[in-house]
């Protein structure tokens, strides 16, 4: 059924909320905060792709037959905290510029670039 | 808005441990629920909590927005259903996996088998990405720190101190018992969810939790600035070293079956020392990032014109008043 | 007595789920930042502590149950300690409790952040 596809529809809701944040907003945080929505939903799809019917956490036990696919696991562990450390230089960007430049909306730092001093 | 993108992290845990994946849930909860949550929270108290002029043309974003999202739902119409055991995820390598880690690798956690043996150089790859956001978090935001701050802040302390007294006294209480705690996580990461990343997300945290309630120079005293770089370094360098190791016993880079005698002790090994390099990169780093940012309170908003050598004017004006 | 056990421990859970539901309600619709608080405070540390007293029972296994216990033991310093903590962040900052109904004290906006 189509319906089995569900979660894939939530992954591409999130992810679009997360495009429409970047795009629209003009204030830089709410940039970062919305690159941080959308890396969480692509962790989601991963995620879900890797869950079995019926299976557990991949640790082995005694008397489990069924596991979850534990390579994607791997995968976003990597992203989590690549993505916690991008996060972080952006903001510290966000508070260099902020420094430079006086504020941090995006149409008055393009203002004061194209001021010829 | 920033206590949201907090609760969507542990929102988000949440989804992950339904889905079966304890490993990230874990990791999400500490990274994405905390520490972010705390670097945004320093970065609004420097940067202003409330801008918000008029979104020019929301219109165009929303029609670019809905046509993308119509296009990616078409796509996924042909991707296996939600939980399938024939989907090509499940087919190829991740049988051997779940197979032969017991064999091949000893420890029962199967994630921290793949991650610190079979892709290992994905995460010395993951390592270097963590040092060099610290790095990069110094070159912006370090600031050269005048020795006459020492004694007015021990003034403004002592003065704090009545305030805090409930707060300061329950941290000193629970700081040993958080600490132990990342170091569980930390060894223990073989047989239950938990690793390096987790581990040194935790230490960092209580140290970060000490900063924030007996003020950052205090903090400073306490820990030695550049301990914690060279710490940030060594952790990597512990991790190369492991596979330069194996390299000169007659394997390849990285392999821990030459690191002893026994090909499973050997692994044991190598998982043991390269979880211990994660840990410490990733506790001193987030260390570091934290104290550069809470350490920039004063920096002075510029005039864009006008700006020729901004910060050393800054360094140079402090230091002479 | 397995019986005795399952209907205690679907009894903790049952109303440490209420109780968080009525520590949500409270702080959509009290009407100050104090009371607010109190509403999060008091009754999502005891509903927290329900629902792992519940667990507790659900598997009494030796090591399952020490480690629950430790999880409680420190919710229980933690979550007093945080909002106590916020409280007095928001009284320093000047933001004052409402003391009638529809009478504030001067120079501070009811509506909260």
């Amino acid at each position: 059924m189509i319906l089995g596809l569900y979660n894939y529809w939530v992954v591409v809701v999130l992810m679009m909320i997360g495009l429409y944040i970047v795009i629209a907003h003009g204030n830089l945080i709410k940039k970062i905060v919305g690159l941080n929505i959308f890396q969480t939903s692509v962790f989601i799809l991963y995620i879900s792709i890797a869950k079995v019917e019926g299976g557990t956490a991949p640790i082995l036990i005694d008397g489990v037959i069924q596991y979850s696919n534990p390579l994607p696991h791997v995968l976003i562990l990597t992203a989590i905290v690549v993505g916690i450390a991008t996060t972080a230089l952006g903001l510290a960007l966000t508070v260099r510029i902020k420094e430079a430049y006086g504020s941090i909306e995006e149409d008055e730092i393009q203002a004061k670039d194209n001021k010829e001093c | 808005m920033v206590m949201l993108s907090g609760i969507y992290g542990l929102l988000s845990a949440s989804f992950f441990v339904v889905m079966d994946a304890v490993d990230v849930a874990f990791t999400e909860a500490s990274v994405g629920a905390g520490i972010s949550t705390l670097l945004m929270l320093t970065t609004i108290t420097m940067v202003g909590r409330q801008e918000e002029t008029e979104r020019h043309k929301p219109i165009l974003a929303l029609v670019t927005v809905f046509i993308t999202g119509a296009l990616l739902v078409y796509g996924t119409l042909d991707m296996p259903y939600f939980g399938s055991k024939e989907a090509p995820a499940n087919l190829h390598v991740a049988p051997h996996f779940i197979n032969d880690s017991m064999k091949e690798v000893g420890v029962p956690n199967m994630v921290t088998a793949v991650l610190a043996s079979y892709r290992g150089f994905d995460t010395f790859g993951e390592v270097a990405v963590i040092f060099t956001a610290g790095v990069g978090v110094l070159a912006l935001l370090s600031v050269v720190r005048r020795p006459e701050d020492d004694a007015e802040i021990e003034a403004v302390n002592d003065s704090m101190h009545q305030q805090h007294l409930i707060l300061r006294v329950l941290i000193k209480i629970l700081i040993p018992f958080i600490f132990l705690f990342a170091f569980y996580v930390q060894f223990h990461g073989d047989y239950g969810p938990g690793g390096g990343f987790q581990a040194g997300v935790i230490f960092a945290a209580a140290i970060i939790l000490y900063a924030m309630l007996f003020g950052l120079s205090t903090a400073r005293r306490v820990i030695n600035q550049s301990l914690i770089q060279f710490l940030s370094a060594a952790g990597v360098l512990v991790y190369g070293c492991v596979g330069l190791v194996s390299i000169l016993s007659g394997g390849n880079f990285l392999d821990y079956n030459v690191l002893l005698s026994d090909p499973i002790s050997g692994q044991h090994l190598g998982i043991l020392l390269i979880e211990l390099g994660v840990g410490i990169t990733v506790a001193s780093v987030m260390i570091l990032i934290f104290f550069n940012f809470a350490g920039r309170k004063d920096g002075r908003p510029n005039d864009y014109c006008n700006q020729v050598n901004n910060s050393d004017i800054n360094i140079e004006t402090r230091g002479s008043k | 007595m397995d019986i005795v056990i399952n209907i205690g421990s679907s009894v903790c859970l049952l109303l440490g789920s209420f109780l968080c539901l009525t520590g949500g309600v409270g702080i959509l619709r009290f009407p100050d930042f104090y009371t607010r608080m109190h509403a999060a405070g008091v009754s999502d540390t005891l509903a927290a502590g329900l629902i792992l007293a519940g667990l507790m029972l659900q598997i009494p296994d030796g090591i399952v149950v020490l480690k629950l216990m430790m999880i409680l033991l420190m919710t229980l310093f933690i979550n007093p300690a945080a909002s106590h903590a916020l409280a007095q962040a928001a009284m320093r900052n000047g933001h004052m409790p409402v003391l009638k109904k529809n009478e504030n004290i001067e120079g501070v906006e009811q509506s909260n952040p």
